[in-house]
């Protein structure tokens, strides 16, 4: 009997659908899978509305006289966005950036990692499963200025930040990813005599793809706003959005800091985009 | 070959217990049947039987309890990927690949290169030229189970296990899928171990038809089936052909009855 598998060990085959429906606590999926725009009369509802909000705010800021200090126009913002974008706000886009991209680099391999573990020893997810939690409702700009003591003012404390804001997110998504077993495709791969190994990145890994490509969304979105918002709190030497944020707000100088703001939604929007269209090309079986 | 004259696949006293939380199940008790080489048997009964246990048995995925069964003389301790070949109930393609790469997969678990030939002519018989870079879903019910066919039959098997895998397609369909099954099982050598629930589909099948009865799982009877091949939807017509329906119902029904409960 030692030469049948673990997977396949004294269950009584069935073939029930696999409940499809298992997500981590939200379910993001549905953000991997929204219909893309497609018709004419689709199109113009979207850029009507945008425009219809963009000068409702107008109108409002006009008509109240409310002074540029209070709140900028929306247009002076947008002519900020355009005019200014100054050498100040690609350095500051750039630092952010770098911080964003090392903290989810290394915070997604730990995430990742932590799924592969807790999905194969239970043990393990029990053990670490209160840390999960701390991490998950703790915010982990929080922790900057308190890194910033011990590690000086580099990028380190933001990219830390980022990392543990990102890895839960990214591990929560993916067991969940790992643990959609099918037994019968499992099967299906032993039949051809497949190793625990060609199970796993042959079966295993593609079943769960399209959780993994949600817990990489989700932790950057997570990841940016921490990058941001631990420059706001603390940031390096080198600046970064969340600075000049503080910056211009401190200032009074609301059309630099509405385009800046600016800058971190349209950052925010091209995560977004860009994991869309990773899930399209590596998860549509699945929609 | 066979250390058992034409004896392809013999089946000795199989037994087989799952423990579950509200105790144990006896799914299989003390089964014993034989498949000669190059024959189709058809394993039939209700739902709960064992007859899906016993093929996975067979296929070397599941052990057994007590008892052993004997492929090609060797007896089964795991599967045997150049030997055997299953296939599954809801055609099991991966989604994530085209029809193309499905067939390829068990070549990619094997470390072969494609045999592009054979696929190329199994492709051309199933029908299913031209669809190769269509996904799963894009294909009917009928057209997946088709490519899982092609792609057990591509490994060129001496064996074949079939777990029902007819049994979610409709009527049409499944008439359609059985003509097919008896085309590319006469043009080959191939044994074939058929489980269904369908008494109809068994008949028109099989050389003989083992029927199950649960609870424990044992077989009640076998029917040597004599109708000529190649057959046709309209021996199904027959009077002969219906009330050996009738009769192989009533045994289903009554070999329940008659045997001994164990719980």
């Amino acid at each position: 009997m030692s030469q049948v598998p673990q997977e396949l060990r004294d269950e009584i085959p069935s073939f029930e659908k696999h409940e499809h429906e298992q997500h981590g606590p939200i379910d993001w999926s549905a953000l991997t899978s929204i219909q893309g725009a497609r018709s004419m009369a689709e199109i113009t509802t979207l850029v009507g509305l945008a425009a219809a909000i963009f000068w409702l705010i107008q109108g409002i800021v006009v008509w109240t006289h409310t002074p540029t200090y209070v709140f900028p126009k929306p247009t002076e913002v947008v002519k900020t966005f355009v005019q200014d974008f100054s050498s100040t706000e690609i350095h500051s886009l750039w630092v952010t950036t770098i911080e964003f991209l090392s903290g989810l680099a290394i915070g997604s391999t730990i995430g990742l990692v932590l799924a592969a573990l807790v999905t194969l020893k239970p043990f393990v997810e029990k053990v670490i499963a209160p840390y999960v939690l701390i991490m998950v409702t703790t915010p982990m700009i929080a922790l900057v200025p308190f890194l910033r003591l011990k590690m000086g003012f580099g990028l380190w404390p933001l990219i830390i930040a980022v990392a543990l804001a990102s890895a839960p997110m990214v591990m929560i998504n993916s067991a969940t990813g790992f643990r959609r077993t099918d037994l019968a495709k499992i099967a299906l791969a032993r039949s051809y005599g497949a190793s625990t190994f060609q199970i796993f990145a042959k079966i295993r890994f593609p079943l769960a793809l399209p959780m993994i490509i949600v817990g990489y969304m989700v932790g950057s979105i997570f990841g940016l706003l921490t990058a941001v918002g631990g420059e706001m709190v603390a940031s390096s030497e080198q600046g970064g959005l969340g600075r000049d944020l503080v910056y211009y707000s401190s200032l009074a100088r609301m059309s630099e800091f509405g385009a800046t703001i600016l800058i971190v939604a349209i950052l925010g929007v091209l995560i977004y985009v860009i994991f869309y269209f990773i899930g399209k090309r590596w998860a549509s079986w699945e929609a | 070959m066979s250390a058992n004259g034409d004896v392809k696949i013999r089946v000795e006293n199989a037994t087989k217990v799952y423990e579950t939380k509200t105790g144990s199940v006896r799914a299989l008790e003390d089964v014993s049947v034989e498949v000669h080489d190059g024959e189709l048997v058809c394993i039939l009964g209700p739902s709960g039987c064992g007859k899906t246990t016993l093929l996975w048995a067979m296929s070397g995925l599941h052990g057994l309890t007590g008892g052993r069964i004997m492929i090609g003389g060797a007896p089964i301790t795991g599967p045997r990927p150049a030997e055997i070949g299953m296939i599954f109930q809801d055609a099991n393609l991966l989604p994530w690949r085209n029809l193309r790469q499905n067939l390829e997969f068990p070549f990619e678990i094997k470390h072969r290169k494609p045999d592009e030939a054979r696929i190329k002519s199994l492709l051309d018989e199933t029908g299913l030229a031209g669809f190769e870079n269509a996904f799963p879903r894009e294909l009917s019910g009928g057209m997946q189970q088709r490519a899982s066919i092609v792609r057990a039959l591509a490994q060129d098997p001496a064996v074949l296990l079939m777990d029902e895998p007819f049994g979610a397609l409709d009527a049409f369909t499944r008439d359609e899928m059985n003509l097919l099954l008896l085309r590319l099982w006469s043009e080959t050598d191939k044994t074939i171990v058929f489980v269904t629930h369908n008494i109809s589909e068994a008949i028109f099948l099989a050389d003989r038809v083992v029927v199950m009865t649960p609870r424990p799982g044992r077989v009640a009877k076998v029917y040597d089936i004599e109708l000529p091949r190649p057959r046709t939807i309209e021996m199904t017509f027959e009077p002969s052909f219906i009330s050996l329906v009738q009769e192989i119902k009533i045994a289903v029904e009554t070999g329940g009855r008659h045997t001994l409960e164990v719980e």
